[in-house]
């Protein structure tokens, strides 16, 4: 019996492997099924929640809506974002809190999206980026709010 | 303590796999003593990528904390991150919406499917097949585009916050879930035909790395690999946590406790997960996804324990609270951990190249071993 249970395992063994080759050569002759993506030719376009890196919401005024409230600050594990405030004069010559610099240390952000969801002006949210790769770690400090930028009218 | 290089008094060879090694899993450095090409004994060297994330923990609010748990086993990112959300829901007696919860498990059983579509990939590669790798991660992707529009990340996903999860579902979401599930239940049989049937798996792992019941539950294997063996172990079923009760599916068992029969709990779970996906997709409850929690969390005085299934096995979370803002002392207990140090009592006596079959099979991701 030793005979048929050797030429068994031979039957049973080439079958199972052509099985499986017939499988690869299906997707051989099928190129359409290949779903390769050619990246740095053809870029995909992200969907709109993808957490690529904090960004400040300016508006076309050179406006946005951070007050300098440190929740952000305080709701990042890893001391990303530091708030520094000012004092401002308003018309009728109190003195308000205001931001001065939003700096934001991409190299320590884990894009965990606890600063979005703790913010409570909806000032900052996530851009789409992904290509972070710089020659120096410095270039990866960001000062969000742009030049001149200053708080929109009605946010507080 | 055993010497790192040369040969011991008896004269074994004792060699090095690892850390940086093709055939081991990040990196995870095993001392191997070896007779000729007999395994007599394998000694795991922890330590190489251990970042102390639990001390990291204690500085960290409750609500900070979650995000550390996906870089531990970062396969089932969500499913970690879940089981500390449960903890803190414990401490606090929060009550997650029913929507939060359905959207947990559906999440959770996405990444259950990833985790296994990668280690089917990954465990081909380890016993010397390249092209289920390539199959495995098409349909992985698919999966991760889904993560990328609800969650904004593929891998790291931080989407469980305590109360339930941090955004609504995105609008396409159902549309390609049912897409992938169509998708998916197309290709699974293409995997039975490509490795599953393979005479070379088949005699490369049934009868290797056997370990029997009672040994598998004395190291404190859990998951696939208790599983193999025949013992009811699935925390789901057990101690069912957000509305894994009200779902249908199959606790997946096998006897042999061999490398092959970890194969195939795994190979099944698969359909069970899909199957939990595909009742739940179309039967998402209307509502809140997230409850009302305050600013800021704290914990009161005690001691909380919560466990969740992660695709590797039990996942337990274990805070200690004074009561502050952070915790005073917090114990993650890993499945790959208690896993790995079956190793040994595995691949006792066999050759070395069984070795690397059974360490595919252990589904060993070495951030969650070596936190």
């Amino acid at each position: 019996m030793f005979i048929v249970d050797y030429i068994k395992d031979v039957y049973n063994g080439v079958t199972s492997l052509l099985k499986g080759m017939r499988l690869t050569g299906y997707y051989f002759v099928h190129p359409k099924e290949i779903i390769t993506q050619e990246y740095p030719e053809v870029k995909q376009v992200l969907p709109e929640r993808f957490k690529g890196e904090v960004v400040m919401r300016h508006n076309e005024n050179n406006e946005h809506r951070c007050t300098g409230c440190t929740a952000c600050e305080l709701a990042c594990p890893n001391a990303t974002i530091k708030i520094v405030t000012k004092f401002d004069i308003t018309p009728d010559g109190k003195k308000k809190k205001a931001l001065d610099v939003f700096v934001y240390h991409l190299e320590l952000c884990t894009m965990c999206n606890l600063c979005i969801v703790a913010c409570p002006t909806d000032a900052i949210k996530m851009a789409q980026t992904f290509e972070h790769s710089v020659y120096d770690r410095t270039e990866l400090t960001k000062v969000l709010n742009k030049p001149g930028s200053k708080l929109m009218d009605g946010v507080e | 303590m055993i010497e790192e290089v040369g040969t011991t008094t008896e004269g074994d060879l004792i060699i090095n796999v690892g850390p940086q090694h093709p055939s081991t899993h990040g990196v995870l450095h095993l001392v191997i003593t070896l007779n000729g090409e007999t395994v007599k004994k394998v000694e795991p060297h922890l330590g190489y990528i251990h970042r102390s994330i639990e001390k990291m923990c204690e500085s960290l609010s409750y609500r900070q904390f979650i995000y550390v748990t996906s870089r531990m086993d970062y396969l089932s990112s969500h499913i970690n991150n879940q089981g500390c959300a449960l903890v803190v829901e414990k401490g606090l007696q929060i009550e997650v919406p029913e929507r939060g919860k359905v959207i947990r498990v559906l999440m959770a059983e996405l990444t259950r499917i990833a985790s296994h579509l990668l280690w089917w990939g990954a465990m081909g590669m380890d016993i010397g097949a390249f092209t289920p790798f390539f199959h495995a991660f098409r349909e992985r992707e698919a999966i991760n585009d889904i993560m990328e529009e609800t969650c904004g990340a593929r891998l790291t996903m931080n989407y469980v916050v305590p109360g339930g999860v941090m955004a609504d579902i995105h609008p396409n979401f159902q549309k390609k879930v049912n897409e992938f599930i169509k998708l998916l239940k197309s290709k699974i049989d293409e995997y039975y035909i490509l490795l599953t049937g393979n005479i070379i798996l088949q005699e490369r792992l049934k009868g290797v790395g056997v370990i029997s019941a009672e040994d598998a539950i004395n190291f404190g294997c859990s998951g696939p690999v208790v599983r193999a063996c025949g013992v009811k172990s699935d925390i789901r079923k057990i101690a069912p946590y957000d509305g894994y009760e009200k779902v249908k599916f199959d606790e997946v068992f096998e006897t042999a406790g061999d490398s092959f029969a970890r194969y195939m709990v795994r190979m099944n779970e698969i359909r069970q997960s899909l199957s939990i996906v595909e009742q739940l997709i179309d039967n998402i409850p209307e509502g809140e996804f997230q409850a009302k929690t305050k600013a800021v969390l704290k914990l009161p005085k005690g001691e909380f324990y919560s466990r969740v299934e992660t695709a590797r096995g039990e996942f337990g979370v274990y805070i200690i609270s004074e009561g502050g803002l952070t915790p005073y002392r917090i114990k993650f207990r890993s499945p790959g951990f208690s896993n790995l140090a079956a190793l040994h009592h595995m691949v006792k006596g066999s050759k070395i190249a069984d070795m690397v079959a059974t360490m595919g099979t252990l589904d060993l991701v070495i951030p969650d071993i070596d936190r």
